[in-house]
């Protein structure tokens, strides 16, 4: 058995190698990016719209909900990246129950590589919107002894985001397999139906854990540490745009 | 006893144990979140919206615990880096 969909390489070629991951990486990046095309070709503003522009509508509408409840200040920045890092776990997971395909989210290289980019997402937003001094100024609170606390800490959670999307993946696929040996028939298929509802629920957390972390980053560094969490008010700490 | 054999057995016993063992607390912690969760809606159904989204990203969270055992348990068990390194020495 395999735990990873980076074993199965499809072919190698010199130095590089298609495996799995890669495989159906690009094919949902594909298959995003080309609907999002088709359908944004012809939007429409008038009371008929097509079912798609619909879904599209609905998904983007949702997201920023989301977010604006969860920064609860200014969401346009964070909805390209949020929304972006949404779209494709959810795709990835949900696209699990066409058969032959592996997710890729089941890789810990695709996980890493999407914590990664949390990772460096978070700086980039708290510069951009504090300045370098400000932002840089939060790794000394509250004291400069908490320095390398602090950084391990931004380190420990890029781990954590990594491996509980891939633990989470990989599970239901171990599971439904070792499920399969077992008890062939029926179990299999209820597993895998709360494997969808899992992926579902990780794909929002990772969007919603990544919307806390640049909302943490970008908010005033007065703001106490548990105001940044989803459930607080964080009006406290609200940046007053000039 | 050679090396194979011990690193199969500890792997296999250290695994059960991992999964017994890691499981006791997010499991109760999971409980307990989901029971306050539960009396705040009670208390305050209007929030329910904002109270479920936080139960969701705290379950979430406690459950990675429970997520990090299996990951290790099934890298003991699937990818042992110990036992391919003594099952390639001595098929050499």
């Amino acid at each position: 058995m395999t735990i990873s969909p980076d074993q199965t390489v499809w072919f190698e070629f010199g130095f590089i190698r298609i495996s799995s991951t890669l495989l159906f990486t690009w094919l949902v990046m594909a298959l995003l990016v080309l609907l999002a095309r088709w359908i944004t070709r012809r939007l429409a503003a008038d009371a008929t719209l097509s079912p798609w522009q619909n879904l599209l509508e609905v998904l983007v509408e949702g997201i920023q909900g989301q977010i604006r409840d969860i920064a609860r200040r200014d969401f346009a920045p964070y909805l390209p990246f949020v929304g972006t890092l949404f779209v494709f776990i959810a795709t990835c997971n949900l696209l699990a129950i066409v058969p032959g395909f592996e997710p890729p989210t089941g890789s810990l290289s695709t996980t890493t590589a999407l914590a990664l980019c949390v990772l460096v997402a978070v700086p980039l937003f708290g510069i951009r919107r504090r300045g370098w001094r400000a932002y840089l100024r939060d790794y000394l609170e509250p004291t400069p002894i908490m320095l390398p606390l602090n950084l391990v800490g931004e380190l420990a959670r890029t781990l954590a985001l990594a491996v509980r999307l891939y633990g989470n993946v990989m599970s239901g696929a171990v599971v439904g397999a070792i499920l399969l040996i077992i008890t062939p028939l029926f179990f299999p298929v209820l597993m895998h139906a709360l494997e969808l509802l899992t992926g579902i629920i990780q794909a929002y957390i990772f969007a919603v854990l990544a919307t806390v972390y640049l909302a943490a980053a970008t908010a005033a560094h007065d703001l106490s540490p548990h105001a940044s969490s989803p459930s607080s008010s964080g009006d406290e700490g609200r940046i007053h745009e000039p | 006893m050679d090396a194979a054999l011990l690193i199969g057995l500890v792997s296999i016993v250290t695994a059960g144990l991992t999964i017994a063992i890691g499981t006791i607390g997010p499991a109760l912690a999971e409980g307990r979140a989901v029971a306050q969760a539960l009396a705040a809606i009670a208390q305050q159904p209007d929030e329910a919206a904002t109270l479920s989204r936080s139960l969701f990203v705290g379950l979430a969270m406690i459950e990675s615990t429970a997520i990090y055992c299996f990951v290790v348990s099934m890298i003991l068990i699937f990818a042992n880096p110990f036992w391919n390194h003594f099952i390639a020495a001595a098929g050499q």
